[in-house]
């Protein structure tokens, strides 16, 4: 069992939450992921993992609440523990001194761009970071990607907050004002990472993204996450989860992420049946 | 007992014992096991087959080399718990092996009375005298001797890492078993189906190692958490072994197979058994629901035949084998082609698929095939199957599991570049002591030899046993 230590809402839907795991905390290095599974009769779910802090043993995961999993792991607070966490799976990020990088993190994939961006920035680049979300409150991890960066922005789909537009949007305008980048890394919603390597790939900018395809193991043992790379078949819990953006079949991706909406339509109605109302339920994130 | 001392004429007049089992019709709507096991009647008479032959020849064919003639002697004299005593010497599963093991071509293929046909029903005999013991809860918890201090890390909670840890726990070694998963067994737990393995019975084989202060640590990934060398250095390990597996699946890399309804064995085998997928949404993970569905499983070996069933019990409509050579090369157990067959599954052979097509959203529809004939054996001793050009046709489709094989997982081999692997990524072991290139670390089991027998396993995993205890008490490699 791993103990909670903190949880905590930041944005609707949107829970961060500090675990105890002190294995993991110890090796974890950025861009690495957990697999969670809450009880005996939960699904192994891959969460990355947003922070570590080895004296304590403790690492941080940021959740957004989607489906049946996400929404009953954000019901625990600090003091619950959950039944499984195995980790750290997949290859840390890449880091080395690029020059100037630009972290894009869409929604919940801003969790997941923080850690990469903080590594750059210890790494010695110059760090911009483009942190979207649809408006202002479902925006995350402000702080804390203004204190990695050399330039934050934060766009809003609705003009709440910051820039008024789509990350790409604002990514866009860095290019279109003849700003040097040599690297790019983005996370979030699939057609976000593509519309990122649509934008790039004329300027032979090297990008990568942080692919979320389903998995069960995370090991490389049941192929769940195969995803297509440069014509080949990879499997992501392993070999990536990070891989050239230029490089990735985004349609087979979606296609499969899409395997069982069906299911999980279903369990989530369920779910919010039987369960006791949420503070943010007003703001569910329907897809 | 019952009967007097048999002549070998009159032993030799008795006809097999069938194993009991339940109707093919019924059986396959659920997942209750398929084979009943003998009565003590039917045990007692089928041992009485036995010749007790002054050279027993069925313990060569046996790859732990069990004292059959033995054991079977004492089911004939209704001493079942002293028999099971006896076949523990040698194996530690024999509730398992004797279910699982390809009898047929190993102990039994070497018995006496097999070239008359019928050879002694080694199996049947070995799972009902360890059923006894359990059933009876007379299972014995072997004495453990005074501890060594010397501290051995298991990687994998398989065949060969559970004989491996009994072994040097009960030398006195202080063991921890560390797994990826967040169960035990292995394969027995997230491969091998319940209808065949009741899961029942691992969970029992793990609590007496566990009675026996065997420690395990599940969510674990060597190569991850820690890596070999950390456990040798930071964690304080005297000794590794590696017991890990083959549990890498091969695709075949044709057009299509990443469509969804496309699995491979491991993944659909993981979710029913380990995941419970055919319990959803009591369960929270789904699988694609097979009621109604035509299903193909690519390949024909045990994984094959476990994968097909399950689908029929998943109340796919159809389900099929398919597979490029003949019913002579299919390499499952004979029992499984058996049951596969009565409970409906439909062979496919001389087929090899060439390419999935789907739908415009990514779903499987049907596969291409491609029909083939049997040239030349080849390294494998098996005659070759080449295409037959022009002969391609489709089929239906809406589920494709791919049971082709599978080699061992790369993780370790990455992490710890110091282990020598060969070409096909198995770890290359001293075959008399199972000892890897590297000094301390030990290894055995599938991730050794590649896909191959439960039993197999366990001797791999016993025979390092012994190499480990005497590198840790000599400290001599
Ligand atoms: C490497 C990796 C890192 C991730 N990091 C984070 C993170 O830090 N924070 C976060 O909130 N989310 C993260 N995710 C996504 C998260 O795993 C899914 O949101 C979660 O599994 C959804 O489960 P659910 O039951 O709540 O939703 P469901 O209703 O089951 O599914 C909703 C969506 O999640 C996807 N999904 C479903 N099951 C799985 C599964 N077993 N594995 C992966 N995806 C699945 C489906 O494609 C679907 O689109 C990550 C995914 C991956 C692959
Ligand atoms: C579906 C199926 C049916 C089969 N049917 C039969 C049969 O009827 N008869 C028969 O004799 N054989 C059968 N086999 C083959 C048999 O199961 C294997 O030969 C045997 O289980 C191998 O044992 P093992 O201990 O080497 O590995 P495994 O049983 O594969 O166990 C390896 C364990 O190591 C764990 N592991 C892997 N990597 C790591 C890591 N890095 N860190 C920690 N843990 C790790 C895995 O999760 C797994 O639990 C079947 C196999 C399958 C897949
Ligand atoms: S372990 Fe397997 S091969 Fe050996 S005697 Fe038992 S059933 Fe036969
Ligand atoms: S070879 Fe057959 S008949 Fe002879 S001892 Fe073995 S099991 Fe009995
Ligand atoms: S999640 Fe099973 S192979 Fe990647």
């Amino acid at each position: 069992m791993f103990r909670i230590v903190e949880a905590e809402f930041t944005a609707p839907e949107i829970k961060r939450f500090v675990i105890e795991a002190p294995r993991i905390a110890r090796k974890r290095r950025a861009g690495q992921f957990v697999i969670v599974r809450l009880d005996d009769k939960g699904e192994r779910i891959p969460l990355t993992i947003a922070g570590s802090d080895p004296e304590s043993g403790t690492i941080t995961l940021i959740v957004q609440g989607i489906g049946k999993t996400t929404k009953a792991m954000n019901m625990k607070e600090a003091g619950d523990a959950l039944q499984d966490i195995v980790g750290p799976l997949g290859r840390p990020s890449d880091i080395k001194h690029y020059g100037v990088t630009v972290s894009i993190g869409g929604g919940v994939g801003t969790a997941i761009a923080y850690p990469t961006a903080a590594a750059l920035k210890e790494a010695g680049n110059y760090v911009i970071t483009i942190n979207g979300a649809r408006s202002r409150e479902f925006v995350i991890l402000e702080e804390e990607m203004a204190a990695v960066s050399d330039e934050a922005y934060i766009t809003t789909d609705d003009g709440s907050y910051g820039f008024h537009g789509l990350v790409t949007d604002k990514l866009q305008e860095l290019l279109d004002q003849g700003r040097r980048i040599d690297f790019v890394l983005a996370v979030g919603p699939v057609p976000m990472m593509k519309a990122v390597a649509d934008i790039t790939r004329p300027y032979g900018i090297k990008t990568m993204v942080s692919l979320n395809p389903i998995m069960i193991d995370g090991t490389g043992m049941c192929g769940a996450c195969r995803v297509i790379v440069g014509g080949q078949v990879k499997f992501a819990c392993v070999d990536g989860p990070e891989f050239d953006a230029h490089e990735v079949d985004f349609e087979n991706l979606m296609c499969r992420n899409k395997a069982y909406a069906d299911e999980e339509r279903e369990a989530l109605a369920r779910f919010l049946k039987e369960r006791r109302p949420q503070p943010h339920d007003s703001a569910l994130v329907v897809k | 007992m019952i009967e007097k001392r048999l002549t070998t004429r009159e032993r030799l007049r008795i006809h097999r014992h069938a194993m009991p089992e339940r109707d093919p019709i019924e059986r396959r709507s659920n997942f209750e096991e398929v084979n009943l096991g003998y009565t003590p009647e039917l045990a007692i008479a089928e041992a009485h087959r036995c010749l007790q032959c002054p050279k027993p020849t069925c313990e060569d064919g046996c790859p732990v080399n069990i004292h059959i003639k033995e054991f079977i002697g004492r089911i004939a004299e209704g001493d079942f718990l002293g028999a099971v005593r006896k076949i523990k010497e040698d194996n530690i599963l024999p509730a398992v092996c004797g279910r699982v093991c390809p009898q047929e071509i190993q102990c039994e293929a070497a018995c006496v009375l097999s070239k008359r046909g019928e050879p002694v029903a080694i199996g049947h005999l070995e799972r009902f005298v360890a059923d006894y013991e359990r059933e009876t809860g007379q299972i014995e918890v072997p004495a453990i001797q005074p501890s060594t201090g010397k501290r051995i890390a298991i990687v994998g909670s398989g065949p060969a890492g559970l004989s491996c840890a009994n072994d040097l726990r009960r030398w006195g070694h202080e063991v921890t078993v560390f797994e990826a998963l967040h169960d035990l067994g292995g394969v027995l737990a997230y491969g091998i189906p319940e209808f065949r393995l009741p899961k029942e019975i691992v969970h029992k084989e793990l609590d007496c190692l566990r009675h026996m202060g065997v420690k395990f640590e599940t969510d674990v990934v060597i190569g991850q958490t820690f890596t070999v060398d950390e456990l040798l250095q930071e964690e304080g390990y005297d000794a590794v072994f590696l017991g890990v597996g083959a549990g890498l699946p091969w695709f075949m890399g044709i057009p299509g197979e990443d469509l969804v309804g496309v699995y491979s064995a491991n993944e659909f085998l993981i979710r029913v058994n380990l995941m419970r997928a055919y319990r959803f949404p009591d369960y929270d993970t789904p699988m694609i629901d097979l009621r109604g569905k035509n299903v193909a499983v690519v390949g024909a070996g045990n994984t094959a035949m476990d994968a097909a069933r399950t689908a029929l019990r998943l109340q796919a409509k159809n389900t099929c084998i398919i597979y490029r050579r003949s019913e002579e090369e299919m390499p499952a157990r004979a029992e499984e082609i058996k049951h596969a067959k009565d409970e409906g599954v439909k062979f496919v052979l001389l087929v090899n698929p060439v390419e999935f097509t789907g739908d415009e959203e990514g779903r499987l529809k049907a596969v291409k095939l491609i029909r083939m004939r049997l040239g030349e054996p080849d390294a494998s001793g098996r005659r070759r199957p080449i295409p037959i050009e022009g002969s391609e046709f489709v089929m239906e489709l809406d589920v494709a599991i791919i049971a082709i094989g599978s080699s061992p997982n790369p993780l370790i081999a990455k992490t710890t570049p110091d282990i020598e692997v060969s070409r096909k990524g198995t770890i290359v072991v001293d075959e008399a002591t199972m000892k890897t290139s590297k000094q301390g670390v030990f290894a055995g089991g599938d991730v050794v030899s590649g896909g191959a027998t439960v039993i197999r396993a366990m001797g791999a995993g016993r025979k390092a046993a012994r190499a480990i205890h005497e590198y840790v008490m000599t400290d001599v490699w």
